[in-house]
């Protein structure tokens, strides 16, 4: 495949200001970090086990922003049917599925050391867990669907409906721990802490959008290096 | 777009002789990295049948599904009387008849009951007199009562002839109609074509075996590395060979 | 071509979907096995206590449909990819959605048919009342049914065109259903013990809300995945 190198587009390395904004994430990130490590004494209860909500909770958020951006990118991309915006919508699912399952993997740890067990039926952790499963079918579904732009129809309209869902699920979750009257877990965030909160949540979101621009290149980057192939196997006959 | 002529007029009267049946230019599909066609026109007058030539994979079958608005083309424009492949599908579907590679039947409801079933979806009653006489003109009608999946290959694409003849469309895209049909099924379908002829109508015939063809067809055009070239002389026997006005080189097709 | 026009080619669609599944059964008596199977094993894996299967009968049910159900929907496309009748499907002037609007209401009658033998069999091998709550438990069962087979329809649509549709098409399907899941068992077993705090009232509307917004999502959205 070394040809390759001679088609790809002339900016073949990543545009500038994926690297700045890299850097500028990588910044806030310690910053935010060292932020709340610094101005917030360890919880009573917890130690400092409490600062995993510094990434657990912005993760969360991201997630959600990311599910949310699938949803509104695949309206567009119905409407335009401008294959970029099904390239980004998959970018940003993919990115999505990352954070979800870095909010799970988190939010267990957090409740395994809080109340000693791994998993509660929490309506947004609940809600978090189907959407992970949810937009895990997304991407399942583009791997079997390959011919582009039945793809990018079927991704279109999975994501639409998926995110739909989201609010129902958490309704229905919400009512259904109410009816069994199980204790919901307790939320409250000290004041402390909120300084550190939203820092960390300007960090994610540069992340977000950082890992959402280089996934979408990478993408891009393929389907224009695939279109030149297209171009010479039409012109020369060439089966590729 | 959508017309709201009643079903039972559209297709009946001739289309304004003016248009083409089939205009199309640069037409190209892809299918994963393989074009299956790389810039294919050409033109279809109404009241002409024109034969495709093309070995196995040349992409008859390809041109013929874009051409009855089943597939979308990758590259091209192209119309169907008039309306746009890509924006008109639905006028274009109301016009035309489509004889396909596979019979598009449903094995557990019977002959009359597929019929019944295309009539309804076309959006017309599904007259029984109407059925009984399609039924007969393809030799069917003992066996109107029987299942679909209990028929021969050849019964099978005569019932599919028969539910193309109840359209009575403008124009008729038969995909390899000589291959698979008995004695029978072919002098039904020469003898469709002749009629819808005569009528003003048109149809495109895909065939690998000419000399079934040209009796009935008006033209002959090959595909050829994915573009369509006319052959003027096979219709003649000759061996010289013409290149029609309608295709054009492919560095024209791509350069635009 | 006028909604007149467009209802009958739905009604044609339908017809054609039941009139195939009365010929042939095969399907039909599959699901309805299985269904049964799964409830029994449903029953030993829960048992033999009385008293918790009437506690998970619910819950039970609910499952047994969705797992026995989920056979009905890739079924209802293979009728059409078997011959290429589906190419031959849409090459009919027309909606799209009179298509999905037809299966759509074949599907539902053919799960509504599991479930009336279902149902009752299963009363038996919980020890459920049946009598008394009918009426709320009917309701239930139709608005369930009826967010499941929209969905099932929809997803099917892709899911049967692809290699792995077995997998698929649950995995695509069952995230989606879980708000018809929890609000239909948790209706179900308030009316099997006479509800008395009311509560099935509020997963009944949580149901109707959540079938009318994806039966207007599903409609709008199947032209877009039918295609070729």
């Amino acid at each position: 495949m070394n040809d390759r190198h001679d088609i790809l587009p002339a900016g073949r390395h990543a545009p500038r200001w994926h690297t700045i904004l890299g850097w500028i994430t990588l910044l806030a990130f310690v910053g935010a970090q060292a932020t709340g490590f610094a101005i917030s004494a360890p919880d009573r209860d917890m130690g400092h086990l409490q600062k995993i909500m510094y990434v657990h909770v912005p993760a969360a958020w991201m997630a959600m922003i990311a599910f949310f951006v699938v949803f509104i990118v695949s309206l567009i991309y119905l409407w335009r049917r401008d294959e970029r915006y099904d390239l980004l919508a998959a970018a940003a699912a993919e990115v999505g599925v990352v954070l979800t399952a870095l909010t799970l993997a988190l939010g267990s740890i957090w409740g395994r050391a809080t109340w000693g067990i791994w998993w509660t039926w929490d309506p947004r952790l609940t809600t978090t867990a189907i959407l992970l499963v949810i937009y895990a079918g997304y991407l399942a579904l583009r791997a079997f669907a390959e011919e582009p732009e039945r793809r990018a129809r079927w991704s279109a309209a999975v994501g639409i409906l998926g995110f739909l869902n989201v609010p129902i699920v958490y309704m229905s979750v919400r009512w259904w721990r109410t009816i069994h009257q199980v204790q919901s877990s307790p939320s409250t965030v000290d004041s402390a802490y909120v300084l550190g909160l939203r820092l960390n949540a300007i960090a994610f979101l540069l992340l977000f959008l950082y890992l959402l621009a280089i996934r979408y290149h990478a993408s891009r980057a393929e389907r224009v290096a695939e279109a030149r192939l297209e171009e010479a196997a039409l012109m020369g006959g060439i089966h590729v | 777009m959508r017309t709201d002529t009643p079903p039972e007029a559209r297709s009946r009267a001739p289309e304004d002789p003016a248009i083409p049946a089939v205009e199309v230019s640069g037409i190209a599909r892809r299918f994963g990295r393989r074009w299956a066609l790389r810039g294919v026109s050409l033109r279809v007058r109404p009241g002409e049948v024109v034969a495709l030539l093309g070995g196995n994979g040349s992409g008859k079958t390809t041109l013929l599904r874009i051409l009855s608005t089943a597939l979308r083309p990758t590259r091209g424009e192209g119309k169907v009387y008039g309306f746009d492949l890509r924006r008109d599908a639905d006028a274009i579907r109301e016009r035309i008849g489509v004889l396909g590679h596979a019979p598009g039947l449903y094995g557990d409801l019977t002959a009359a009951e597929n019929l019944a079933f295309a009539l309804r979806m076309e959006g017309r009653d599904a007259d029984p007199a109407a059925i009984r006489a399609a039924l007969e003109t393809v030799g069917l009608a003992t066996v109107a009562g029987e299942r679909a999946r209990t028929f021969s290959a050849g019964m099978q694409r005569r019932l599919a002839l028969a539910r193309v003849m109840l359209r009575r469309p403008a124009l008729v895209l038969l995909d390899e109609p000589y291959a698979s049909f008995d004695v029978k099924g072919i002098e039904l379908v020469n003898a469709f074509l002749a009629e819808l002829k005569a009528a003003g109508h048109a149809a495109i015939v895909s065939t690998h075996d000419l000399p079934r063809a040209s009796g009935v067809a008006d033209r002959v055009i090959e595909i050829v590395d994915g573009v369509a070239i006319e052959r003027e002389s096979l219709r003649n026997g000759a061996t010289a060979e013409t290149v029609g006005a309608d295709s054009e080189s492919m560095e024209e097709q791509v350069a635009r | 071509m006028s909604l007149r026009r467009e209802v009958g080619r739905a009604a044609a669609v339908a017809w054609k979907d039941l009139t195939a599944e009365r010929r042939t059964k095969a399907n039909f008596n599959a699901v309805v096995f299985l269904a049964v199977l799964i409830l029994l094993l449903f029953g030993f894996a829960l048992g033999p206590d009385a008293e918790a299967l009437r506690a998970a009968a619910a819950g039970v049910l609910w499952l047994t449909v969705l797992f026995g159900g989920v056979l009905a929907f890739n079924r209802s496309y293979q009728l059409e990819l078997e011959n290429g009748a589906l190419e031959a499907l849409l090459l009919y002037p027309g909606d799209r959605k009179a298509i999905f609007l037809g299966k759509v209401v074949a599907n539902l009658a053919f799960v509504l048919l599991v479930e009336a033998l279902v149902v009752p069999l299963a009363a038996i091998l919980y020890d459920l009342p049946l009598l008394r709550p009918l009426p709320g438990l009917a309701g239930v069962l139709l608005l369930g049914t009826f967010g499941f087979v929209v969905l099932g329809t929809f997803y099917a649509a892709m899911a049967s065109r692809v290699r792995a549709r077995e997998v698929l098409l649950p995995l695509l399907l069952f995230p989606m259903l879980i708000p018809v899941l929890v609000a239909a068992v948790e209706a179900t077993a308030a009316l099997l013990v006479g509800d008395p705090m009311g509560e099935s009232g509020a997963w009944v509307r949580l149901l109707a809300v959540f079938d009318l917004i994806f039966f207007v999502a599903s409609v709008l959205a199947f032209e877009y995945v039918i295609e070729e």
